[in-house]
């Protein structure tokens, strides 16, 4: 119980503080942050499933984030025809390529024992597979990419609701990590660390030169949304009723009709991108609550048992007849899907696709941060990390500015140390979270909420 | 189905240019409690390594129940009855006593994800059966008062006995048993014998074991194995073994005497 | 006459490009596989320890350059380097003091220390970041080349230009000489002999009376020295960006590994391999084939295998390579 109570503490903690931050600064700022918050907890779910759950490495968090947002892009942009006419079918040849390719590779390594004549003749199908699609695509490609630059200049994707995303995306991530985890997760946790982190590298260069799919440093804008647009509920009858009845007192004390007007228009536009922020909180605290569920459901399960027992000793496991290789593979596919569906949730509420913004101190090591301050193994942990280090991520430029400013009121604004220190304040985030980050390991390895083994 | 539940044969092991067990050949009847001793360096741990998949071999081959199990890997194995202990007690220590032994049962509906998720009930319905049976066991090895216990927390001996435990939580037909009286103090020592006697009569195990304390390998094996330098040096019974020259040299010829308590 | 040309141009292009790259490679992968072999953590703040020596150089540089002090043809970075390297190891020497030592006493598994370090990773950036700004630095001053494109193609009568940089030059010989010096401490030495010892087998060094303190000083300051002098030298011939040395963490790594992480030399050489192969796979060929092949022949495209901005996927599959079918690394780990 007093560790139940701990957990309500933390989150009140947490709570409130956003609050706060919704009464001094504003709504607004208050709810993005709260909505980013809860993407953060997706992927610290998703994260702390590898590492807390079966003590897996992932630096590669950032790849399947992009993967997840590659995925809302294709589900939900129109398909552009004309660029399907110029290149759609060297596109689907090359495609068909790349599956023969495959297939033939499995059929080499089934039909034929292991030798030195295998590996090099495998090595010699993936160069001139390569070398043969590059051929083959690049035609096709360079139509595509030609179709009105300006505006596609790549293939689009289907047209459906942007809210399939957040499933197709958690396929792509997992189809991703299903083939790391084939090749690296043999690997010592160190190597492992790099490997993921050099994998979700390539992703991303992959993402951004590629521009006949995802239109690469060009961006995709203007994506569909799951939620109105302001605009829209700007005119729309029921929604300024209700911005003024919940203003009434407010409107009701200006005498002047116009004034009136003036100040509902005035509400009206700000509570409509408040209501906005307001429907994407509502669908992401689905997911998370969704998650959440399924998480806990499946740690106090025999699997969950099973995997708590391999992490604690994989030797022994296996001894008891557990197959560490596929449950550690499962387990590295299951947490990357989860990254990537916050991935396309995170591009779902941008709006926008930007394959330049995929940088791995915030798409990886963030998440580790949040991780690990928030109590690996445990999945309350691993959300309250996620809000925690999310909400300082955003405040410590606020926060650091008004202690410069404090330290420094003696000094004048013209004196070019105080004004150096000023213009740097954006990057005292980075030192407030390895500071937080090395006194929590120190000081409280298992984080803010440890994991907590329940006996029943 | 041959008399003998194990065969080694001419089985070897290298490290680097090192042969830890070389050109070894054993055979381990069925029923029996095999008892395998030999001066430290012998290669007893390496064989057992060997044969429970741990380590791959670098020549021969080892027969369990008339199937060839070389280089299979251990969590194969333990579904075809052949089930081991460690060195070092190797206890899931994040778990509990109880969860220790519950998670040792093979395909258990609920080690699927989706049925964990998904299908409770069933789920509900083996974990209720297994943890019956782990209840049972955990009452077997007197350990019923520590069922709650994190695992991490028992004594060393305690460990060795869960460690025991867990393979009776299933039917196995060969347990490799490495050094399960190390570190174990004599009263408990005396309980550990006395299971191992009562699962080889009453449920028909077969053990193999690695041990040092003659006492406890004169009071329950026979026959037993004398290794030294990789292969095997002598077999037959306890008193033999300590009367046969060549065992005695390998043992003195290592600096160290054959305990003799009696 | 087009023969030579197209040597040339890859002498031009490929050759020395790659040469200088990978000496910039190899002394950070050195460093790496130092840390380690003698501290046995994956140090992921690589990049950003090297950003900071480099940092340190550039104000005395600028220091310097206020004084009116130069070196004449050569940059006054040379001249401030070892400011930087006194710097770097003071800075280094105060985190391990209040950060990895205390995980070394604790005797704490190889992936806490990597958390540990990425912890250090984000307070180096922020050092970085503040005292200098994110921006693009360049620092170098003095004679640019050695030999400039336009003067070698008067002086020869061919087509194609040599262009010989000084930063060029200057990398490859101070890595000659430092990497040198550094063998022979490592080998000759009796401080160099106990490293190898223990990074070979701790317990065993300790029993024969290494002090553990002395070897992790003397570690720090090799590494002091690598990091500083690679870094300093990649700013000096490309340009100074805490961005870029963050990213060049991961050839560094995969060169580190592919020469067998642990084994100096092994990183040495590993940082060439992952140099040229990065060069010589991202390299458009054209040209080359123009001129030894007839006319007939010339090829269309750019014949370039891969585009440039698959750089790292160069380091990564050789990586991957190197760790299935050798994952001790080409020149096997763990020999300091």
């Amino acid at each position: 119980m007093r560790k139940n109570l701990n957990v309500i503490a933390a989150y009140s903690i947490m709570m409130v503080l956003i609050l706060m931050v919704g009464i001094f600064q504003s709504w607004n700022i208050a709810l993005s942050i709260f909505n980013l918050c809860l993407i953060s907890a997706v992927m610290t779910m998703g994260a702390n499933i590898q590492w807390g759950y079966a003590g897996l490495i992932n630096f590669g968090i950032m790849g399947y984030t992009a993967l997840g947002g590659l995925a809302a892009v294709l589900i939900s942009v129109d398909p552009v025809q004309e660029a399907w006419r110029a290149g759609g079918f060297d596109i689907l040849m090359s495609l068909w390529l790349i599956v023969v390719m495959v297939l033939v590779i499995r059929f080499v390594l089934k039909r034929f024992e292991k030798s030195k004549i295998r590996t090099y003749s495998i090595a010699a199908i993936i160069i001139s597979g390569i070398l043969l699609i590059r051929f083959s695509a690049e035609p096709g490609i360079e139509a595509i990419e030609a179709v009105d630059p300006a505006k596609t200049g790549f293939l689009g994707g289907f047209g459906l609701p942007i809210i399939f995303s957040w499933i197709v995306g958690a396929l792509f991530a997992g189809g991703l990590a299903f083939i790391v985890g084939k090749v690296a997760l043999g690997l010592r946790a160190d190597y492992l660390a790099i490997a993921t982190l050099l994998i979700s590298e390539i992703v991303i260069a992959i993402i951004k030169h590629e521009d006949w799919l995802t239109r690469g440093v060009k961006n995709v804008i203007g994506l569909k949304r799951p939620a109105p647009y302001e605009v829209d509920l700007q005119t729309t009858d029921w929604f300024i009723k209700l911005v003024e009845k919940f203003n009434s007192g407010k409107l009701s004390v200006i005498e002047n009709l116009a004034d009136r007007q003036a100040a509902l228009n005035q509400l009206v536009i700000e509570g409509s991108s408040v209501f906005v922020k307001l429907c994407y909180s509502g669908l992401f605290l689905v997911v998370v609550i969704i998650l959440l569920i399924l998480t806990q459901k499946a740690l106090y399960s025999p699997w969950g048992r099973m995997m708590r027992a391999i992490r604690d000793n994989e030797e022994a496991a296996n001894a008891m007849g557990k197959n560490v290789v596929k449950q550690h593979l499962l387990i590295f596919i299951l947490g990357s899907a989860i990254v990537g569906i916050a991935g396309a949730m995170l591009v779902t509420q941008d709006g926008l696709f930007t394959p330049g913004s995929y940088r791995p101190m915030r798409y990886t090591f963030l998440i580790w941060v949040m991780v690990i301050v928030g109590g690996s193994g445990n999945n309350f942990g691993a959300i309250l990390g996620g809000f925690v280090v999310w909400f300082l991520w955003i405040e410590a430029a606020p926060i650091s500015l008004f202690l410069i400013n404090f330290f420094t009121a003696g000094i004048p604004e013209t004196n070019a140390l105080k004004a150096h220190l000023i213009e740097s304040v954006p990057y005292f985030r980075f030192l407030l979270m390895g500071l937080g980050l090395l006194f929590i390991m120190r000081y409280r390895p298992k984080g803010i909420l440890p994991e907590k083994i329940e006996i029943k | 189905m041959s008399e003998n539940i194990l065969e080694i044969n001419n089985l070897s092991k290298y490290f680097g240019g090192l042969a830890a067990v070389s050109d070894c050949s054993i055979k381990v009847k069925r029923g029996t409690i095999t008892g395998i001793i030999g001066p430290n360096g012998s290669g007893k741990t390496t064989l057992f390594n060997l044969i429970a998949g741990n380590l791959k071999s670098s020549g021969g081959n080892v027969v369990f129940d008339d199937e060839n199990i070389t280089d299979v890997p251990s969590y194969e194995l333990f579904s075809k009855g052949l089930l081991r202990t460690f060195q070092i007690a190797h206890e899931f220590s994040n778990l509990s006593v109880l969860e220790n032994l519950m998670m040792v049962p093979g395909n258990q509906s609920g080690e699927k994800i989706m049925t964990a998720l998904f299908k409770p009930s069933l789920v509900a319905q083996e974990e209720a059966v297994v943890k019956e049976k782990a209840k049972e066991v955990v009452e077997f090895l007197n350990l019923g008062h520590l069922s709650n216990e994190l695992a991490g927390n028992l004594s060393g001996g305690q460990k060795k006995l869960l460690e025991l435990g867990r393979t009776m939580m299933v039917d196995a037909k060969l347990v490799l048993l490495d050094e399960v009286g190390a570190g174990v103090n004599r009263t408990l020592l005396k309980d550990l014998g006395t299971a191992i006697e009562k699962l080889n009569k009453e449920k028909g195990y077969t053990f193999c074991m690695i041990e040092h304390d003659m006492d406890f390998i004169g009071r329950l094996c026979d026959p037993v194995i004398v290794m030294a330098e990789g292969s095997v040096l002598f077999e037959g019974s306890v008193e033999e073994a300590k009367k046969d020259e060549k065992v005695i040299e390998s043992y003195l010829g290592r600096g160290s005497k054959i305990k003799d308590t009696n | 006459m087009d023969f030579v040309n197209a040597i040339i141009l890859l002498l031009n292009y490929i050759f020395i490009p790659a040469l200088t790259y990978g000496s910039q490679l190899a002394l950070g992968a050195i460093f790496v596989t130092l840390i380690y072999g003698i501290l046995r953590f994956a140090n992921f703040a690589t990049g950003d320890m090297m950003s900071f020596g480099t940092m340190m150089t550039i104000l005395f540089t600028w220091y310097f350059q206020s004084l009116g002090v130069s070196l004449g043809v050569l940059p006054t970075a040379l001249l401030a380097i070892p400011f930087g390297i006194i710097f770097m190891i003071f800075y280094m020497l105060l985190i391990d003091k209040f950060v990895f030592k205390y995980y070394r006493n604790q005797k704490s598994p190889p992936v806490q220390f990597a958390m540990v370090s990425i912890g250090v990773m984000f307070v180096t950036q922020a050092v970085v970041r503040i005292i200098i700004g994110p921006g693009d630095r360049r620092f170098f001053d003095g004679e640019k080349f050695i030999i400039k494109a336009r003067e070698f193609k008067e002086m020869t009568g061919l087509n194609e230009g040599l262009a010989l940089k000084s930063t060029q030059v200057i990398t490859i010989f101070v890595t000659i000489v430092l990497v040198s010096l550094l063998f022979w401490f490592l080998n000759r030495t009796k401080t160099g002999k106990s490293m190898k010892a223990y990074s070979d087998n701790e317990d065993l060094a300790l029993l024969s009376g290494i002090d553990p303190k002395k070897i992790v000083l003397v570690t720090w300051v090799i590494a002091g020295i690598l990091a500083t002098i690679g870094g300093a030298l990649y700013g000096l011939d490309k340009s100074f960006k805490p961005f870029t040395y963050f990213n060049n963490m991961l050839p560094i790594f995969a060169a580190a590994i592919v020469g067998g992480i642990g084994n100096p030399f092994g990183a040495f050489l590993g940082g060439y391999v992952i140099a040229f192969s990065e060069i010589l796979l991202t390299y458009a060929y054209k040209k080359f084939f123009m001129y030894i092949l007839p006319e007939s022949m010339e090829p269309s495209s750019l014949v370039q295998l891969l585009s440039t901005d698959y750089k790292f996927a160069v380091s990564f599959s050789i990586l991957v390579i190197v760790l299935i079918y050798r994952p001790s690394g080409i020149f096997k780990g763990k020999v300091l």
